[in-house]
Order: C-alpha cells, then sequence, then structure tokens
C-alpha cells in the first residue's frame, strides 16, 4: 500500500507531522515506516503536549538514584537495599474491556518494575468510576477490581493499599492506574541503555499475536461513537506466563549477562527496541522472521505494532546466549536471539530477506514533535459566604451518616478482600490504613505506600489542587511513621488540544512541583494519560500521586486504630473552618462552588516532621490525617478500626460546631497519646509551633459530642462498612 | 426447546489456558497436538418452540451477556 | 527435622512456607516441580499460588507434573504431605485425599482472616495442641469444598475432616463459612492421616505484626510432633 496523507491521519497523525515526516525521511515512509512514526510520535509515548512542562517537576534528591527517563524510579532505602516504584495508566482499555483492560495495567507495571532488576514486593492502585448511579458503574467496578486481583493475586504480589472514587465526570472515561514497588539490591539495577555494537538482540517471554495493534494510538484518542470499532485492540493478561517471566528474568539478572533490559509496553517492539537504541547511541537491526508468533501470516507492521503482553527485550553480553536460552527454556519461554546493535544509528527491520524499514533513530525520539499547547489559568473561585444559621439546622449525628456512607468515604473492604494483600508474609499494615506497609524481607525496616488523588479540589483550583494531593500524600506516610522519600505521578487530564483542559495540566503540575520542592518530595518516576475525554466532556483534573517512605525500625509503625480507654485525642494543625469544596458543601449544603482549602506549605512540612518527631520518641499511639469529611470523619474511622468510643467538646472557637467538626482545612493529624505524655508533647509542639487542640479522651463503646451527640460505635461502623458491599450485591 | 451454543476466543485473541494446557499435554507424552484453544458450552432451555425463534433467542443472549464479543465468537451449535 | 516445599511455575506462597518452616526447627530445601526424585524428608509440603496460572482446574495440571509421583508415593509409604490452598487443591486432583474444590460461592476471590476449629487430634499434625479454635488466614478464588455424600459419610466415619470454618468461639454455622464449603470444610485428612489439605495459610500467621500468632502454635507443634 502506498502511504499518503490520509493514511497518515487515520494512523492519528496531523498533517504538518506527516510533511515533518517526509521532510526528515526525505522521502515517503512505507506503511511499516509510518506504523512506527505513528506509535512513537503518539502523546502516549512522545509526550509531546506535556514534555515542556514536566521537565520543570523537582526529580532530584539525596535519596533519588533513578529519576524519571527509565522504565521506573529508583529511591535509595540504606543498607544497599533500593526501592524501583512507579504509578501507570490503563484507562482507555480498561472502560472497553474492564477486567483484561486493568489486568494488563498491572501486569504492565509490574514489568516495569522487575526489568529493572528488583523483585515486586507490593501493588497498589487508584480507580475512579463515574456516579454510583450510572447504569455501566457497577460492571466496570466489578470488572476491574477483578481484573486487579486476577492478575496480581496470580503473580503472588500483595496489593497494600489503594484508592477509589465515584464522579459523574468518569461516567465516560473511567481511570485505572496501578502502581508497583519492587525491591532490589543498590549494585544490580538493570538499564535500558543499550552499549556496545554487534551485541545480541533477545526476545524473551510470550508469542507475538495481533493483540492491541495501535493500543498507545488508542490511549492517545478521545473516545467517540466509533469506539465499538476499536474493540479488536484489547489486549488479554497471562498473569501466569509474567511470573514465568519475572522468575527467569531474575534468574538471568543474578549473573552478568544482561547489558540492556525493557518491557515491550505501550508500541511494543517498536518503542522497546528504539528505546534501547537511543538511550546507547546506536543502531539496531532486527530480523522479523525470527520473531515468535503466535498466528500466522504476520506482516512486519503487526509484529511491530503488535502489543501483545509478557514480553522482554534484552541486550546481551556477547557468547551469553546458550546461557540465558538455558533459563528461559527452564521456565517454558519463548527465546529467540532477533537482531543486533550497530553502528547506524537506524534502526533497520529485515523480513524475509529484505530490508522492510530503515530509519534514522534520532528522527523518532529526539526530532518528535513537541508542543506548547495554548492553556487557559484558573482564577480562584470566590469564598461561599455560607449563612451561619443555614448550619444550625443540621443533626450532627444525620449529616454523619450521610458523610460516612457516602462512596468516597464509605470502606472499600468488598474490594479490598479481593486482592490478596498478605502474600510474601511481610505486609503489616493492610489496606484501609493511611498507607499500606511492608516490610523489607529480613530486615527491621519497612516501606510504606500511599496512592492519593482530589480531583473536586483540583477541578475547583488546579494549582490548589496539584499541592494539596502532594501534601495528602505526605500526611498519609507521615501517619503510619514514615519518613516520606519520593513520589510516582499518574497525570490523568481531559484533551490537551483544549485550553481549559490544558490549563489544568499545566497548573496541576505547577502545583505539584512547588509542593514537592517544598517538602523535598521529588518525582521520580510517572506517566501522563490525555484524551480522558468523551465527545466534549472531560474528566475532573485527576493526578494521582503515589508517595513511597521508609520506616527504620517497623516495631514503630503507627496505625490508625484507637488503642486505650482514657488516652487522650489531640487534633494537629489549625481547624479555620475551610468548607467550600468539603464533602459537606457538595453533598449536604448542595453547594459546589468556591476554593478548595489553602494549603500552607510551612505548616504542612512543620506539622508533619513534628508529628513524626513525636512517633520516634514512642509518644503516639495511634494517628490518622484529617482528610475529606473533615475531624469526625477521621475520628470515626479511628474509633471503628479500635473497636472504642471518644467523648470530646469542640474547642472554644469562633467557628460552630459543624464548620469544626467537617471543614477541611490542610496540614491536620489526629493522635492518640497517654496522659502521662500529655506534657511532654505539649512541649514538642509548642517547641515547633505547632497549633493544636486538646479534643478529648477515648471511651468505649460511644461517640459522644458535646455531651449532647451521642452515636455507638455500632452505628458508626454500620454508617461506613454497608454501602460498598450493597451497592454491588 | 434446548439450544446448544459453544463459546470460544476469537482467532487472533490470545488463549493462556489453552496455551498452558497444550504444554502440559506435550509433557504427559501427547505430542502431536498442534494447538489447544479452551472454550464454554451452554445447554439453554428455552420455552419457544420454533427452532429458528429459538436460536435467534439465543443469538440474541450470546450477544448481549453469554459471550464478550470484544474478545469472543460463539456458535449455536445444536437446537432440538 | 527435614522438610521439603515443592515449587511449581506459578506457585507463589513456596518462599513464605520456606520461611515459616525454617523459623520453627524445620531445616528446608525447595523442590523444583520438574525433579523426580524428593530428597529426604520428614514432611512435603505443597504450597499455595496459581500452580499453572489455575487454568483448566486448579491444580489439574500440577498433580501431573514429574515429581508428584514421588510424592504420591511418599504418602502411600505414610510419610507427612501437607498441601496448604493450591497445595491442597492438587491434592485433590491426585487423588491423595477426596473431593474437589469449587469456585467461592460469592465467586470472588477472598483474602480475609477466619477461625476454624479442630475436629481430630489424634493425628501428627494437630496432637498436643492445647486449644481448639484457631485464626488462620485465607486468600483463594476456589476454596469451596464439595464431595459426593458417600464420600461425606467414609470421612465422617473415618474422622477424616481435620478443620471445620466457625466463629471465635468455635460455633460451627454456616454463617461462618466464607465460601459455600460443604458441612463448612476448611481441611480434610486422607484416611491414613498422613496427608493433611487445608484451604488455610498458617505461614501467614506467623509474626505478631503479621494478621496474628496461631500460625506459629501450629508449626511449634507440628515439628515437636513429628521429633
Amino acid at each position: 500500500m502506498e502511504v499518503n496523507e490520509q493514511i497518515a491521519i487515520d494512523h492519528g497523525l496531523k498533517k504538518e507531522e506527516y510533511k515533518k515526516i517526509c521532510d526528515l525521511l526525505k522521502r515517503v515512509p512505507n506503511l511499516t515506516e509510518l506504523g512506527i512514526f505513528s506509535a512513537m510520535w503518539n502523546e502516549h509515548c512522545s509526550y509531546k503536549s506535556s514534555r515542556l512542562h514536566l521537565k520543570k517537576l523537582p526529580t532530584s534528591g539525596k535519596k533519588v538514584i533513578q529519576g524519571p527517563g527509565e522504565n521506573a524510579g529508583v529511591i535509595d532505602i540504606e543498607d544497599g537495599d533500593a526501592i524501583v516504584f512507579k504509578i501507570e495508566s490503563h484507562n482507555h482499555p480498561s472502560f472497553i474491556e474492564p477486567y483484561q483492560g486493568a489486568a494488563t495495567g498491572v501486569g504492565g507495571i509490574m514489568r516495569d518494575v522487575f526489568t529493572m532488576g528488583a523483585r515486586p514486593i507490593a501493588n497498589l492502585n487508584s480507580i475512579h468510576f463515574g456516579s454510583s448511579q450510572h447504569k455501566k458503574t457497577k460492571n466496570l467496578l466489578r470488572g476491574v477490581v477483578h481484573g486487579i486481583g486476577g492478575y496480581g493475586n496470580c503473580m503472588g504480589v500483595p496489593t497494600i493499599a489503594g484508592q477509589t472514587s465515584f464522579d459523574s465526570s468518569y461516567n465516560g472515561n473511567i481511570l485505572v492506574n496501578a502502581m508497583t514497588l519492587g525491591l532490589v539490591k543498590k549494585n544490580k539495577i538493570f538499564y535500558s541503555k543499550a552499549a556496545g555494537l554487534n551485541k545480541p538482540v533477545i526476545y524473551v517471554g510470550s508469542k507475538t499475536g495481533r493483540d492491541g495493534i495501535h493500543g498507545a494510538s488508542m490511549a492517545s484518542a478521545s473516545f467517540d461513537e466509533k469506539i465499538e470499532e476499536k474493540k479488536p485492540t484489547v489486549q488479554v493478561g497471562d498473569p501466569f506466563t509474567e511470573k514465568l517471566l519475572l522468575e527467569a528474568c531474575l534468574e538471568l539478572m543474578a549473573g552478568d549477562s544482561i547489558i540492556a533490559i525493557q518491557d515491550m509496553g505501550a508500541a511494543g517492539l517498536t518503542s522497546s527496541s528504539i528505546e534501547m537504541a537511543s538511550k546507547g547511541n546506536l543502531g539496531i537491526e532486527l530480523n522479523l522472521n525470527k520473531v515468535p508468533c503466535r498466528e500466522s501470516k504476520m506482516t512486519p507492521y503487526e509484529i511491530m505494532l503488535s502489543e501483545s503482553q509478557e514480553r522482554m527485550l534484552i541486550v546481551l553480553e556477547n557468547g551469553k546466549e546458550d546461557l540465558a536460552k538455558k533459563i528461559f527454556d527452564k521456565w517454558d519461554l519463548d527465546f529467540a536471539v532477533i537482531g543486533k546493535t550497530t553502528n547506524s544509528k537506524n534502526i533497520e527491520l529485515f523480513y524475509d530477506e529484505k530490508q522492510v524499514a530503515s530509519i534514522p533513530i534520532n528522527t523518532l525520539v529526539e526530532n518528535s514533535p513537541m508542543y506548547d499547547r495554548k492553556w487557559k489559568k484558573t482564577k480562584l473561585p470566590k469564598k461561599n459566604l455560607i449563612k451561619k444559621e443555614d448550619l444550625k439546622k443540621f443533626k450532627i449525628k444525620e449529616v454523619l451518616n450521610k458523610i460516612l456512607s457516602n462512596p468516597n468515604v464509605c470502606s472499600k473492604e468488598w474490594i479490598w478482600q479481593q486482592y490478596d494483600h498478605t502474600v510474601m508474609g511481610d505486609t503489616i499494615q493492610k489496606p484501609g490504613g493511611d498507607s499500606g506497609v511492608v516490610r523489607v524481607h529480613g530486615t527491621n525496616k519497612a516501606v510504606a505506600a500511599t496512592v492519593d488523588s482530589s480531583a473536586i479540589y483540583c477541578w475547583a483550583h488546579p494549582l490548589t489542587g496539584g499541592k494539596q494531593v502532594v501534601c495528602e500524600s505526605w500526611r498519609n506516610l507521615i501517619s503510619v511513621g514514615a519518613t516520606p522519600i519520593a513520589i510516582t505521578n499518574c497525570l490523568n487530564f481531559g484533551s490537551p488540544e483544549k485550553e481549559e483542559n490544558m490549563g489544568e495540566f499545566v497548573e496541576c503540575v505547577k502545583g505539584i512541583g512547588e509542593a514537592c520542592e517544598y517538602l523535598k518530595f521529588p518525582v521520580v518516576s510517572g506517566n501522563v494519560s490525555f484524551y480522558n475525554q468523551t465527545k466534549e466532556i472531560g474528566i475532573k483534573p485527576t493526578p494521582s500521586i503515589g508517595g513511597v517512605g521508609l520506616i527504620k525500625d517497623y516495631k514503630q509503625m503507627i496505625t490508625m486504630d484507637f488503642k486505650e480507654i482514657n488516652n487522650l485525642v489531640l487534633i494537629v494543625g489549625k481547624t479555620e473552618g475551610h468548607l467550600d469544596q468539603s464533602l459537606f458543601a457538595r453533598n449536604i449544603l448542595n453547594e459546589k462552588n468556591g476554593p478548595p482549602p489553602e494549603i500552607n506549605l510551612f505548616n504542612e512540612k512543620n506539622n508533619g516532621e513534628t508529628i513524626l518527631q513525636l512517633i520516634k520518641k514512642n509518644l503516639v499511639r495511634s494517628a490518622h490525617d484529617v482528610s475529606i469529611g473533615g475531624i469526625i470523619t477521621a475520628v470515626s474511622k479511628m474509633c471503628i478500626k479500635g473497636n472504642k468510643g471518644i467523648e470530646f467538646n469542640k474547642p472554644k472557637y469562633f467557628i460552630s460546631e459543624i464548620e469544626y467538626l467537617f471543614c477541611e482545612d490542610q496540614g491536620r493529624y489526629v493522635i492518640e497519646i497517654e496522659p502521662k505524655n500529655l506534657k511532654k508533647v505539649i512541649s514538642i509542639l509548642g517547641e515547633n509551633s505547632v497549633h493544636f487542640d486538646e479534643l478529648g479522651r477515648i471511651i468505649d463503646k460511644n461517640m459522644i459530642i458535646n455531651q449532647k451527640t451521642k452515636v455507638t460505635i455500632d452505628e458508626l461502623k454500620s454508617y461506613n462498612t454497608n454501602w460498598l458491599s450493597e451497592y454491588m450485591n | 426447546m434446548k439450544v446448544s451454543a459453544i463459546i470460544t476466543l476469537k482467532k487472533d485473541v490470545l488463549d493462556p489456558q489453552g496455551k498452558v494446557i497444550h504444554q502440559t499435554l506435550d509433557g504427559m507424552g501427547f505430542k502431536d497436538v498442534n494447538e489447544v484453544r479452551q472454550g464454554k458450552y451452554f445447554e439453554i432451555d428455552v420455552k419457544e418452540n420454533d427452532p429458528k425463534k429459538a436460536q435467534k433467542i439465543v443469538e440474541d443472549m450470546c450477544n448481549k451477556l453469554l459471550a464478550n464479543l470484544v474478545i469472543e465468537n460463539y456458535k449455536i451449535i445444536e437446537i432440538q | 527435622m527435614k522438610s521439603a516445599v515443592i515449587t511449581f511455575p506459578g506457585s507463589n506462597c513456596d518462599r513464605d512456607m520456606h520461611v515459616a518452616l525454617n523459623k520453627f526447627g524445620f531445616k528446608n530445601q525447595m523442590v523444583w516441580h520438574n525433579d523426580n526424585e524428593l530428597p529426604k524428608s520428614d514432611l512435603v509440603v505443597l504450597p499455595g499460588g496459581f500452580s499453572y496460572g489455575d487454568y483448566l482446574r486448579c491444580g489439574s495440571m500440577a498433580s501431573k507434573s514429574k515429581i508428584m509421583q514421588s510424592v504420591i508415593n511418599f504418602a502411600k509409604s505414610g510419610g507427612l504431605v501437607m498441601g496448604i490452598c493450591n497445595g491442597f487443591q492438587i491434592l485433590v486432583e491426585s487423588g491423595l485425599v477426596p473431593g474437589v474444590l469449587l469456585r467461592n460461592k460469592y465467586l470472588e476471590f477472598i483474602c480475609k482472616n477466619v477461625f476454624v476449629k479442630i475436629d481430630n487430634k489424634d493425628n501428627p499434625y494437630f496432637k498436643n495442641l492445647d486449644k481448639d479454635v484457631f485464626e488462620f488466614h485465607i486468600a483463594h478464588n476456589e476454596g469451596n469444598y464439595f464431595c459426593t455424600n458417600d464420600q461425606l459419610k467414609e470421612m465422617q466415619d473415618n474422622n477424616q475432616v481435620a478443620i471445620y470454618y466457625c466463629n471465635d468461639n468455635g460455633k460451627i454455622e454456616e454463617k461462618f463459612n466464607p465460601n459455600g464449603s460443604l458441612k463448612n470444610i476448611a481441611g480434610i485428612f486422607n484416611k491414613e492421616k498422613n496427608v493433611l489439605g487445608m484451604m488455610p495459610h498458617p505461614e501467614r500467621m506467623i509474626d505478631k505484626s503479621l494478621s496474628g500468632e496461631d500460625g506459629s502454635l501450629f508449626f511449634k507443634n507440628l515439628i515437636n510432633n513429628i521429633r
């Protein structure tokens, strides 16, 4: 087939981009070459709309071993150990086929981690669905949860934490973001940079089929009525093969045969081979007849663009082929030498002894388009003046019932009970806490991880929202006693070609950058998912932040359950009564306008570090950060988990009881301390100028507020635990 | 009227189960297997007595529920 | 005391079991499914996981692997063989214990703590345990035990039911049954009581930082019984 402009446009390329390709090649590309360009130049692989802005994020620090640009980021956790981690989206495939979409998302991110030599030790996920009333939501939720469980459980990697939200802006575009942490020795990290000439290029794993051809282009297109036609591009996951691939790769990595290794993710063989060659400033030559294929008569075009799962590309040291083949044979995996590195600086493909493509690698990578898209700034909305009298009519107990059973607050046990969260025998904090925590096997250390997003705040004011998500992640790590180290981000947005959506992206990224910089909490990996858009409607901006921290002595880990009757409960951080964009304002007052709560980075850092100080001095028995739903929601969860009650009075403030209990001011924590330590705690808080309220004390079985509202623990439990399981059954 | 339908993965869709069953058969000494594809089989007893109409009903079920047309095909194999 | 844990291609609780056995005094050795011979052992364990992706039927293909012939011979000669979770499914598929394990009643994978009641202590696994109700951990999709009426009667006559799902007081009722198992059965023996298959994972309950410590009691007692 002769390539022309129309065919290029059908491949998702723009007219100008096609012209640029012809100019760079000084000729018209053939179909295989066009396919390769379209895969490398689409948004998913080239980051053409986001690169300019992502560059501004802080990505280095004392603990950073590898920042963005590799398969995953790597941080130092001392004693020669390192953690490899990354979050990635699989949104579009999950909407089309929720089980397989979510499963292959989990498979893909685990592969990114073990490609670097790390054994995966924990999975997390952030999943977002349309309104609970929407007809597709239930099936999508069930499919996604089964898919995540089906893959992660089979791999034997515990799923230790996650986040689930419902919002009508996801009705036509659900979000499935999967995160994996792996453990590796600092001196055994593997990278994707090829080196040396005439080194064998090895293909291992599953065979190549026609699955997912143009998956990467799909991730870069909005949904329209033609969605049905795109269905055949969905890949099927095979977790069993991935488990074999994991064990085989780690076995090979124990030796010194590998020069570079790269998993075949989006755009399969195309992006993996080009990336390795490009990083090594080399050429690469592949004989496509050698690629193990599942179907007969696959064309070079199909072989290069297939997104069959569970495959890896390796550049080996010369002479190590037999040794490597033996390992892959043992694990019943395909193994083939399919090419070699060259000094041509081109990617050259051969099929039936004919050259079928030859493209200078720099045209695909460095010369890929980069856009400075137009974007629109979001003004900080005016504060709502909610009248005090309006608040008086509410009964606290009724409001509390509605808030605790709200789909975005209620217990997600129905979901995480379907994930194996205890395999590997090191999970010391299960899902449902502020962060999931796993021990570093055989040591006293533990790693904490959390994944968070606040689309409502980001939608109301992207700059503040961007900062807030990072702070939320920071707080969730601190609440379990972990020192925050670094984050990974998955930036889910609408179309970058619309100024509003692009503006949301730019300002969220700016907010994330400012918070990361201030908190010394750098970004080490991530991914961008644009075009989460159906026709004209884009999702609320949803950056998901995956935070990782270290607990040096796992016995010092903190959980949120109230521990002992008569212990005292403090609120650390100042409560100002900010109701705009709170769950209370949006769902009880039905007030959707106004700014999100303000972020004060100084207080955030100071409060967090002071809490850590208290924890390290063994002064804190339980802790939980205050987030959506305010103080009363945080305290209720601590009661439910500890099966204990609390008696408290609103401190003497100018704000009303409702404002005090339900407002969502930032930088706050609830902590439980022993009465004998009160003086010590107050003095440490005072030395650090941290504001706190003495809220009340822990009692048996009831929550008693200001002597007049009484809620039993069983009532709290029934408000919080039933919604999701009843909805799903 | 009893209608039987089989559901199989589409030709180009990976069948992880079939692949592993193939390998195991091979290991057990069944050396002459080319390929194994696994599917599902349904027997549905419908009230309809006209075979054409009964087939139509079950086809409709396959389209809407029994088969996942993203990755699977179906075939009505028997009507009695 | 020597033990051996068999690693099938998709086993994923093999390391956890290895850690647990060594922690309580066994000298454990890992054995690859494609080996022919078992090393000299006092206990052989088939660990949890997804031996062949759980494709076809859980445990079906693992039961045909090379090492299983030796495991079966070892069991027939009176050797102790314990199958946990997927290992239980492999025992069932290889005919070492009766019955089958079906998909969970509510069609969902379940990962949580449960209570089980030990019914019969006249065997090397539970002899000398000083309590009857244990808190164990389950993590499975196919743990719904089923057998024919005749098999059930035979098992009951021979005291072959090892453990039942129950509540913290040892009450065995349908509402404490997590997966729909017949009669709340969570684990069974073969006739001679040297082969034990059970769905719960004692190896995940060996440390107070984990889900609990009842697994420690089980392993400590087990090694003392074998000594």
